[in-house]
């Protein structure tokens, strides 16, 4: 691990964080520190607890044993209010984007706006609207219901949900997966905007290597249900671990082994 | 001792669901006083529930009490009761047959689209969605399908009870041949006020009971398809089983003394 300054307090501190469920054990012991203003992806195969990693951070998985602090602050034991106060400075894409089937789309993206902070439906409309145009969605879309939209129109909902009420932290599951690879590259433009513009703390989880490299600060590859090498996204190439260089190059042979049997 | 061991763990299980589903009540009814309440979704839930389920509760009413008056001319014939129809009809109608079979209607009705609806925005990720944008889901999706519930039911009973009434009316003038005046009569004679209001409050538990059960089933649904049609068919049988449980126990409480 490369050591970040200790003079200040990580924005997110996960300290031997497991969990399992049933006999599996899907993080084994997570150590992970993000900075404050910093942008970091995490890598590593389907499968390997990265999505069930950011769902314990915000609490929608009770890790069996760790710490994680958020701002310096415990928060495995919070009480349900002050979870509900801690949330309020996290933004969330969903890997299948979650979007609320029963409101129109702009409602959606409005929707921690006008429950959260209490904004007036039409203001929260305009702001919606704004936050569609920022992932390429025109406002004709705004009246529809998530389930006319493709699976990448509803992708870019989930992201225009997740930063409407600009969070100090955002986390984004598999921003680009589903994508054209020019919107593609229009998302990771907006995840950097958030980054530098708004001073977000961003976690991305992504697949693709291409979006890793434009958005990151950090790497950090997931394996095994523990974290095995965190770096400077500058370094990813020649990380030294033969782990991660298999993941980047997307070689079928190497230190991983898929669980494949030949037909 | 593999016996003992199979009823110990039975029985854990059953504690486990028990405290489960305290706790989740407990929390649910927190939330039904302590604001803020979403207004939109109390309407929603109310229209749902209290309009959307009159024709299904009206027609069942209306054959109900057709039948009751029906049935109890051919018993009460056999021993010249027949005057005590349309008192039997408003009796059974507005203590025990309105609430029941209003209730088990709403139960398939609205108890199974809770579970459907709930249980897919779990399944599909959409409540851990509103907890990230810092909505509590007991609050914005229970609560109010709770005071819906408990508020809409007893309504609908009352429009059962007068519709229930109106079809052993029906039965008993243009098939039966009383003189309608008298029939309207014998209804009110020995109507006491505890005969409704007991119906009403038994409305209003089953109310509570069909929205617990939806949303208890909806909202611990787990693994796709399959895990919400399970759920939907467990709120539906649960909150059947207990309105016909509940019914029997209020009516011990009401009438026992008497
Ligand atoms: N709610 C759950 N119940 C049981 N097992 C789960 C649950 N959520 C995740 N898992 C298991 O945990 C493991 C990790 O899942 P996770 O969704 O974190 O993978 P991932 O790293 O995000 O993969 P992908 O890149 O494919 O999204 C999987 O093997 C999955 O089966
Ligand atoms: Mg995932």
């Amino acid at each position: 691990m490369t050591a970040s300054p200790m003079t200040t307090v990580p924005k997110i501190a996960l300290k031997g964080v497991t969990k399992h469920f049933g006999p599996k054990k899907v993080l084994n012991g997570i150590d992970l520190e993000v900075a404050k203003g910093e942008s970091l992806v995490v890598i590593g195969g389907s499968g390997t607890g990265k999505s069930v990693m950011l769902k314990s951070i915000l609490g929608l998985l009770t890790p069996d044993s760790g710490s994680i602090k958020v701002d310096g602050e415990e928060t495995t034991r919070l009480r349900s209010r002050e979870r509900e106060k801690l949330l309020h400075k996290f933004g969330m894409l969903f890997q299948g984007a979650a979007l609320f089937d029963s409101l129109p789309v702009w409602e959606n993206v409005a929707f921690g706006l006008i429950q959260g902070e209490h904004m007036p439906r039409s203001q929260a409309k305009e702001i919606a609207i704004a936050k569609l145009g920022a992932v390429g969605l025109t406002p004709d879309v705004a009246e529809l219901s998530p389930s006319e939209l493709s699976g990448g129109m509803q992708k870019r909902v989930g992201l225009a949900r997740a930063i409407a009420d600009e969070p100090e932290i955002i986390f984004f599951d598999e921003p680009t997966t589903g994508l054209d690879p020019i919107m593609a590259d229009v998302i990771n433009e907006l995840i950097v905007q958030c980054v530098k513009d708004l001073g977000a703390t961003a976690v991305t989880i992504t697949h693709d290597m291409a979006s890793a490299r434009k958005i990151a600060d950090r790497v950090a590859m997931i394996y095994q249900g523990r974290i095995i090498w965190t770096g400077h996204a500058r370094d990813i190439d020649n990380s030294g671990n033969a782990y991660v260089d298999q993941f980047v190059h997307g070689r079928a042979d190497g230190p991983i082994k898929m669980q494949i049997k030949a037909l | 001792m593999g016996f003992l061991a199979a009823t110990g763990r039975a029985f854990l299980i059953f504690l486990e669901a028990t405290g489960r589903l305290a706790l989740f009540t407990g929390s649910a009814l927190s939330h039904c006083v302590r604001p803020p309440l979403y207004p939109r979704q109390i309407m929603r839930q109310m229209i749902d529930i209290g309009y959307y389920s009159l024709p299904v509760v009206g027609l069942t009413a209306l054959f109900t009490g057709m039948v009751l008056a029906l049935q109890s001319y051919s018993g009460f014939s056999r021993f010249q009761a027949e005057g005590a129809i349309a008192t039997v009809v408003v009796l059974s109608i507005t203590r025990e047959l309105g609430p029941v079979l209003a209730g088990l209607m709403v139960a398939g009705r609205i108890g199974a689209a809770m579970a459907a609806e709930i249980g897919t925005m779990r399944v599909t990720e959409q409540i851990d969605a509103l907890s990230t944008l810092s909505t509590n889901p007991h609050k914005y999706l229970v609560a109010p399908r709770l005071i819906a519930g408990l508020t809409m039911v007893p309504l609908l009973v009352v429009v059962a009870d007068i519709i229930g009434v109106f079809g052993g009316f029906l039965v008993g003038v243009y098939r039966l041949d009383f003189n309608a005046a008298s029939y309207i009569n014998r209804t009110w004679e020995f109507l006491e006020p505890l005969d409704v209001i007991s119906g009403l409050v038994k409305a209003a538990i089953f109310g509570f009971l069909i929205a617990l059960m939806g949303c208890y089933h909806g909202y611990h649904s787990k693994g796709g398809a399959q895990g919400v049609g399970a759920a939907t068919t467990n709120a539906v049988v649960s909150a059947s089983i207990m309105i016909l449980v509940w019914n029997y126990l209020i009516t011990g409480l009401f009438f026992s003394t008497k």
